[in-house]
């Protein structure tokens, strides 16, 4: 089953705000050699009680299933949601991207980011830095695009995603 | 703070609310407070181990033999990573187990302290769950609900580390009045349209086999009393896995034998060649399975577990049902009974297994001076059955021969390692079994080499008069390498003789144990027979010819059709994808 073509799939995992709950998730993936291809978490409760992981993975469709079982046996997992298989999703990522120059280059920096609506959060004469968010793909393309005017460094927050609808999945 | 408990005082008193009787333990440093609490008291008896590993190990049989939880008790540092292959062991076993680990105090966690580890750490992956306490009020909670998580669901053990400060400061402390965990609540009962449908699968199958395993004894001695109904209401086959042995006996005419690597020809052939397979509280092991690709490859699959992510791990299967063994069991039987199903016409299949069947894959001939490994057990077997023995192994041939000759006719009665494969399991298991059934004859079937892994224990068992007794299959090999080795390696014996043993007869006597010594097979039944007189501890150092392997054998990797039934079948070097195997 292993030589099935591999998904990308994007989990949401509701867990106890614990110690050590990050490391349970985290160790599951590397100890069955699953991939995370970016992960974020964050208390998302009003009495800091519960936290949401979202853990974007790729894998053949048993895998996959494997991965929600594992995950949904950990004892301070509440829910797993494999928001790919549950239907029209919201992904969004956000990215702090420095670029440094002068001249026409300098320009081009701030005409992309117009293009891709960053908006520079930091500047010096000699630089720039821009908060883009979007999809992966449209975070992608700006840094990409960054690259060729000066990009310096770049911070990615990894995907968070929610279902659509006014329904709590 | 009158009225309060200490940390201490709170473990035993919880402990002694959860109807806990007997902790394994070694005491240290970062658990004084613990054992000057259990010092003050008689309710709980602690019984003091030779390594922590056999804490482990005895509280794995004491629990095995018993259902209960087992319990262990163990200092920081040391004492925890020497507890980790026993926690993984319980892990792999699905064992439920309560291990206590004292901690370094908290202003000194993360500071290399003296004896200090990430136990929390350490333990994640191979515990179901553990704890780090850092405040005395949580740890009466935290007891009960680790308790209730160890034997829920699957079993498992369940570790909480307990720094020294908070053992010493006072706490409230309460019996909860609700048991459980607020999120973690396993699902018990199947999914009742799916039973339906598995149990008109099982009505309509031409060639079905139960495949059971440890899951049924987990699941308590009704779930064996469920499937011995339902296998004589369907008439199938039955096979079980190494760790589900006792739960059909073993001459009943509808069980196969165990199947697997080890297993019987009939079991493994039955498998492969059925129409129906109905997997009960088993998980498609790789030693079970063989070669994936060509297992069972023209069955329909039903697999009934409690968790989940055993369904489809590593065999697709058509029909899984999440639920206890036990009550699927039960609504199975209401069901085919309901529906006024009765048993179908399997003469042919039953023609086909008794073919099989009389191949005696597990045949041996005992002939000559030199006494059979397989004869030896299968005495032992005859000269204690009226017994009702409980058996724990070590690990390696005499475990696979032992699983094949000795019969078990009920469920608790064999304790052995199957997931992690531990050597030095059988003597504390065996302890801990004593422990929990301090009548009954509890014998560990051992090999030279896994005995010492944890000799040791020979003196816990003395300290506390307890008669268990020790059958030593003394080949003078690692066996189980050596035959790898013959087999896979060109017979390079690669550190694989057992050099420089002691005398284990005089080894006995040094730790105040009985020693008999087989020497063959005229000595065999009243060496035996002089074990069972004797109403203390016995090692019993049975030679054994030096280079017998153990058949029948599907090679790592291999389909279950390509068993090896004979050792001329057997050849000497393998490609390197074979070797790669384990």
């Amino acid at each position: 089953m292993k030589h099935l073509p591999s998904e990308r799939h994007t989990l949401s995992i509701i867990v106890d705000n614990e110690s050590g709950v990050l490391a349970r998730i985290v160790g599951l993936f590397s100890a069955r050699g699953y991939n995370i291809d970016s992960l974020t978490v964050a208390d998302v409760s009003g009495d800091h009680a519960i936290s949401r992981i979202t853990i974007v993975t790729n894998g053949p469709p048993p895998v996959i299933d494997q991965i929600m079982a594992q995950l949904d046996r950990i004892v301070p997992v509440h829910r797993v949601i494999d928001l790919t298989d549950y239907g029209p999703h919201v992904e969004r990522e956000m990215a702090l991207v420095k670029v440094a120059g002068k001249g026409p280059e300098r320009d081009e920096a701030l005409r992309i980011a117009d293009i891709f609506r960053a908006r520079p959060v930091d500047t010096t004469t000699g630089s720039f830095v821009f908060e883009v968010s979007g999809p992966t793909s449209k975070v992608d393309q700006f840094i990409a695009l960054m690259r060729e005017v000066g990009l310096v460094e770049v911070a990615r927050t990894g995907v968070v995603a929610i279902a659509r609808g006014a329904e709590a999945v | 703070m009158t009225g309060d408990l200490t940390g201490a005082e709170i473990v035993v008193q919880a402990l002694t609310d959860l109807g806990v009787e007997v902790v394994f333990g070694y005491p240290g440093g970062a658990v004084l407070p613990i054992y000057d609490a259990i010092f003050a008291q008689q309710r709980i008896r602690h019984i003091l181990v030779r390594h922590e590993q056999a804490a482990v190990h005895a509280a794995e049989g004491y629990a095995r033999s018993s259902g209960k939880v087992g319990v262990v008790l163990v200092t920081s540092g040391p004492g925890a990573t020497n507890a980790v292959t026993g926690i993984t062991d319980a892990l792999m076993d699905s064992v439920p187990l309560l291990v206590l680990t004292g901690q370094v105090p908290t202003h000194l966690i993360g500071t290399d302290a003296f004896q200090e580890c990430d136990t929390v750490g350490i333990t994640r992956h191979c515990s179901k769950h553990n704890y780090l306490v850092k405040d005395t009020a949580r740890l009466g909670p935290v007891l009960h609900e680790a308790f209730y998580i160890a034997r829920s669901g699957r079993p498992g053990p369940v570790v909480i580390d307990i720094p020294k400060d908070v053992q010493i400061q006072r706490a409230r402390y309460e019996k909860p009045v609700v048991i459980g965990h607020k999120t973690y609540k396993p699902q018990l009962k199947g999914d009742r349209a799916s039973i339906e449908a598995a149990v008109e699968m099982i009505a309509a199958a031409e060639r079905p086999i139960f495949y059971t395993g440890g899951g049924i004894i987990n699941s308590g001695p009704v779930a064996t009393q469920l499937l011995r109904d339902f296998a004589r209401l369907t008439g199938a086959p039955v096979t079980s896995t190494l760790m589900g042995l006792g739960t059909m006996p073993n001459e009943h005419r509808q069980f196969l034998g165990m199947l697997g690597m080890h297993g019987s020809y009939e079991a493994n052939m039955a498998m492969n060649r059925c129409d129906l397979m109905v997997c009960l509280g088993a998980r498609f092991d790789d030693r079970v399975t063989g070669r994936l690709d060509a297992f069972s490859p023209n069955s329909k699959k039903i697999h009934v577990d409690i968790d989940r992510s055993s369904l489809n791990k590593t065999v697709r299967v058509d029909l899984g049902i999440l639920g206890d063994v036990g009550g699927v069991l039960e609504d199975m039987i209401k069901i085919w009974r309901a529906r006024g199903h009765k048993a179908a016409d399997l003469d042919q299949w039953w023609a086909d297994i008794a073919g099989w069947r009389a191949r005696d894959s597990f045949g041996f001939q005992q002939k000559g001076p030199e006494l059979l490994p397989q004869h030896a057990i299968k005495r032992l077997y005859e000269l204690t059955r009226d017994k009702n023995p409980i058996i724990s192994t070590e690990v390696g041939q005499h475990q696979m021969w032992a699983a094949q000759h000795f019969g078990f006719h009920a469920p608790n009665k064999w304790l052995t390692s199957g997931g992690l494969g531990t050597m030095g399991y059988g003597l504390p298991a065996a302890i801990g079994a004593q422990l929990a059934h301090p009548g009954a004859l509890v014998i560990d079937i051992a090999g030279e080499a896994s005995i010492q892994m944890n000799i040791q224990e020979l003196g816990t068992a003395t300290q506390y008069r307890l008669p268990v007794k020790i059958f030593i299959i003394n080949n003078e090999y690692m066996g189980m390498v050596r035959q790898w080795q013959e087999l896979n390696h060109g017979g390079r014996y690669s550190e694989s003789y057992s050099d420089s043993l002691p005398d284990f007869v005089m080894l006995a006597q040094a730790y105040g144990w009985k020693g008999i010594t087989i020497e063959g097979p005229d000595d065999l039944d009243t060496g035996i027979a002089a074990m069972l007189a004797h109403d203390g501890p016995v090692v019993v150092d049975c030679r054994v010819t030096k280079l017998a392997n153990c058949f029948p054998m599907i090679p790592s990797g291999a389909a279950h059709t390509d068993m090896i039934l004979d050792a001329r079948d057997a050849q000497g070097e393998r490609d390197e994808d074979a070797k790669a195997l384990v």
